[in-house]
């Protein structure tokens, strides 16, 4: 029985990391920091809850697992929130592929105007564009290429 | 007094968590650890004091249970999505930004729709506009428009089962309600809606 258990905690164990080595992957690997978000939220939660039920089953009766359940819960809470802090201040501050994007319903100045394709892009805050009709002022700053 | 009385009623909830939490930090359970969590818990709500959350949530456990059932199958599936884009050759090459108008109207029911979305199916909420409900949502991967449209649907469907979960009933009466069936979670339409939020944000400025 016991031997079982531990069979399936190193399962466990093995998966977790192999989804932490993909979200690893994903943040070298996808191209703008929209989508580096999205590997560092899901497969990174993901593999650390996998590695914390496979540790948890692995000292099981230890009181340590209460503190695995505590990191859990806090993996679950922080992730989206930095997640989304980063990646909006991001979008405002213009990091975005434009191309990538298949539509784009917000624009820089906020909702209700989408993202129009050849947006200016670097890094720059949305808000110090003043005049938002003449969007032809920033080109000097588009994308090369 | 009594207006000192109904606070730490209201309290309640959080001071039970952080007891909770200081237990478990410890491991072991014993009347000290309970009454020191419950000294520090009281020192942490009142030298820091967060503003309060008015709405109160239902607990319903039927629909708690479903709905954690679902949230860990769509985080296992979108982390499998993502894992995937991430290795296949030309990954991470197909996104979208889309904004979805949501129903529910309480605080605490939008900050965890909004948590839980940025976990699940593919999406980080980039941007949230509180006064009319309307979330930006960045999405990956999006293989095509049909796609992009299930997906609407599902931050919808999401809501959904949130809002059953922990909403007041008056909370899940307003899921039929809004948006009109038509446009199911579409934006405000060029012509009209957009030009109002414009002006408030104008307005705003």
């Amino acid at each position: 029985m016991s031997g079982l258990l531990d069979a399936v905690a190193a399962v466990l164990l093995l998966l977790g990391a192999l989804l932490c080595l993909t979200a690893g992957l994903g943040l070298v690997r996808f191209h703008d920091v929209l989508s580096r978000m999205h590997a560092g939220t899901k497969p990174q939660v993901m593999g650390v809850l996998l590695i914390l039920a496979g540790a948890a089953i692995r000292l099981r009766g230890s009181s340590v697992v209460w503190m695995l359940l505590l990191v859990a819960v806090f993996q679950l809470l922080t992730a989206p929130l930095a997640a989304h802090l980063v990646s909006r201040i991001a979008y405002r501050r213009r990091h975005v592929r434009r191309d990538l994007l298949l539509v784009a319903e917000i624009g820089f100045e906020g909702f209700g105007q989408p993202l129009p394709a050849d947006a200016p892009q670097g890094d720059e805050p949305a808000e110090a564009v003043t005049d938002t009709s003449a969007p032809s002022g920033g080109s000097s700053r588009a994308r090369e290429g | 007094m009594s207006e000192r009385i109904r606070r730490l009623v209201h309290e309640l909830p959080v001071l039970g968590y952080l007891v909770v939490v200081w237990v478990l930090l410890w491991g072991t359970w014993s009347w000290a650890n309970l009454l020191a969590g419950a000294a520090v818990a009281l020192v942490v709500t009142h030298a820091l004091p967060l503003p309060q959350v008015e709405q109160h949530a239902r607990f319903r456990p039927w629909a708690v249970l479903r709905l954690t059932v679902v949230f860990l199958g769509e985080l296992a599936r979108s982390s499998a999505e993502v894992a995937w884009e991430a290795v296949r050759p030309g990954g991470g090459r197909s996104t979208a930004l889309i904004v979805v108008q949501l129903r529910t109207d309480s605080d605490l029911l939008l900050s965890l729709v909004v948590e839980a979305l940025t976990l699940t199916p593919g999406s980080i909420v980039l941007d949230l506009d509180r006064e009319d409900r309307i979330i930006a949502v960045h999405m990956l991967p999006v293989r095509n428009h049909d796609d992009l449209e299930r997906r609407r649907r599902g931050v919808l469907q999401f809501e959904d089962r949130i809002v059953r979960a922990f909403g007041r009933a008056d909370d899940i009466a307003a899921l039929d309600r809004l948006p009109d069936p038509a446009g199911i979670g579409r934006p405000p339409d060029a012509t009209g809606g957009a030009d109002a939020i414009d002006e408030q944000r104008g307005g705003r400025r």
